[in-house]
């Protein structure tokens, strides 16, 4: 099958957001692909706007970069004027403004998430056509559908927050295991009072699902147990 | 009192030597002759109150509103001209939509006094328009805590927890600073601006008068609104018993 090397940079994708007593985690893995071939095997999805709000990203790569620096330019405007920093809520407001007003345009999947001093950790969907919508977690990108069962089962409510991250990094990690368009490394972001927290999960430090095998440099290494002679011309 | 600014006083474009702009002074005195207008901040709230001026025994109470709501958690008291003071309600009522369309949330009570102080500083810019003869109390409740802001003719705003403007705004201030706002709930509060506001008014020199009052308070909701009937009248009571109570002494 011939690659086409010119077709748009999508982020295939898993993104997930999720709030916990006190902040929030966002988690993302770093595959963008150019059709089939992988045109970024390490990127990073999750976007900062401002100081506490920070965006995880999926769809066209292009879009979703473009609308981001848009808002983050908005933002520091308004942030400005305010004297203070804007709330999440404005934050996802102006992205699901540009969003629906653009439609026809635009086709990304937006999650943001952030801290303010006066509600707290929170989660915004703006899925594709400029929805917007509050809540306590959210996912997001090709990969999601593989985990729409497992957060039914595994999510509560008032995790901490070394919990919300394992179950964050167990996700995106599941969802690589099964969509090809996710894959690499698993990057999170973790935000509350205190600041800000980036952590990175190589993709050999995640844990093997059903049917993954371990990988190994070459077959060879296995096949040739039987005939240790390498073959003579 | 007022000097002469004898040829430096034609436009709003110039300043005199002494570095004022008469013109804005003299807006200011249109602000200085209307009926006066009082805000307070109390714990929980704002109260306004304005001494309605009626120029007529054949009209309607209750009409010639000149406390309006911008939006739902705010409102503004107008002294001075009453047309150009519809003017500014209407730009800020027009700021506070677009803000929330915008950002999606209320817009915080400092930056709608900020917008609306812009606005009026812009028409002292520029010599085809003329400055607003009107002073402003705006007062308002966000996530912030009740907050008061005046904007004056010269687009000045400053934030108080008590302020009067109009004509009885000094012996009004005079009051108002007897009073502890930080203990004082907006219900008691709505009592005392009734006083000041009676306490104020001159009979001899203006006949009849109208008190106005609005709230925006934790027990309207925070949503800002003409104070209560029941609430109004017992205010009123108050403040003539205290009146009679001054001139039996």
């Amino acid at each position: 099958m011939d690659l086409d090397l010119s077709a748009p940079h999508s982020l295939g994708t898993t993104i997930i957001g999720v709030t916990y007593d006190g902040g929030v985690v966002l988690g993302a893995d770093s595959r963008t692909s150019t059709g089939m071939y992988v045109a970024n095997r390490a990127s990073d999805k999750i976007t900062q706007l401002t100081d506490n709000v920070y965006i995880c990203r999926s769809g066209s790569a292009a879009d979703s970069q473009v609308i981001s620096d848009y808002v983050r330019y908005f933002l520091h405007q308004h942030t400005i004027q305010l004297g203070q920093p804007s709330t999440v809520k404005v934050a996802a407001n102006l992205v699901r403004l540009l969003s629906y007003q653009n439609k026809n345009m635009l086709q990304m999947g937006i999650i943001v998430g952030g801290w303010d001093k006066y509600e707290g950790g929170q989660i915004y969907s703006v899925p594709l056509g400029g929805t917007i919508l509050k809540q306590p977690f959210a996912i997001g990108g090709s990969g999601s559908s593989y985990l729409y069962g497992f957060f039914d089962q595994a999510w509560k409510e008032g995790m901490s927050k070394d919990e919300a991250e394992k179950l964050v990094v167990k996700a995106v990690s599941l969802a690589i295991a099964r969509d090809g368009a996710s894959g690499g490394v698993v990057r999170t972001v973790t935000i509350n009072a205190d600041g800000v927290t980036k952590n990175f999960y190589s993709g050999d430090s995640l844990p093997l699902w059903h049917e993954e095998l371990e990988p190994h440099n070459s077959l060879l290494d296995i096949l040739s147990s039987s005939s240790p002679e390498p073959m003579s011309t | 009192m007022s000097s002469i600014g004898t040829g430096y006083d034609l436009s709003v474009t110039t300043f005199s030597p002494d570095g004022r702009v008469f013109q804005i002074e003299y807006a200011a005195k249109a602000v200085d002759n209307s009926g006066t207008v009082i805000g307070i901040k109390c714990k929980d709230g704002i109260v306004m109150g304005v001494e309605k001026l009626i120029s007529s025994k054949m009209m309607l109470a209750g009409s010639n509103r000149r406390i309006h709501a911008v939006h739902r958690h705010s409102g503004m008291a107008v002294a001075g001209l009453a047309a150009d003071g519809r003017q500014i309600v209407a730009r800020a009522k027009s700021e506070a939509t677009s803000y929330e369309r915008v950002y999606g949330d209320p817009i915080p009570v400092k930056e709608l006094a900020d917008h609306v102080a812009s606005y009026v500083h812009l028409c002292t810019l520029y010599w085809w328009l003329r400055p607003f003869g009107c002073g402003i109390i705006l007062g308002g409740y966000d996530r912030d805590g009740p907050q008061l802001y005046t904007i004056e003719p010269s687009g000045i705003s400053y934030r108080y927890f008590g302020a009067a403007i109009g004509k009885g705004r000094q012996a009004a201030k005079t009051e108002i600073e007897k009073l502890k706002l930080s203990e004082m709930t907006c219900r008691e509060g709505i009592i005392e601006v009734a006083k000041i506001i009676y306490g104020v008014h001159d009979e001899a020199k203006d006949k009849a008068f109208e008190l106005e009052m609005s709230w925006v308070c934790d027990e309207s909701n925070r949503q800002h609104q003409k104070v209560p009937d029941d609430l109004l009248e017992e205010a009123k009571a108050a403040a003539k018993a205290a009146l009679e109570e001054m001139d039996a002494d």
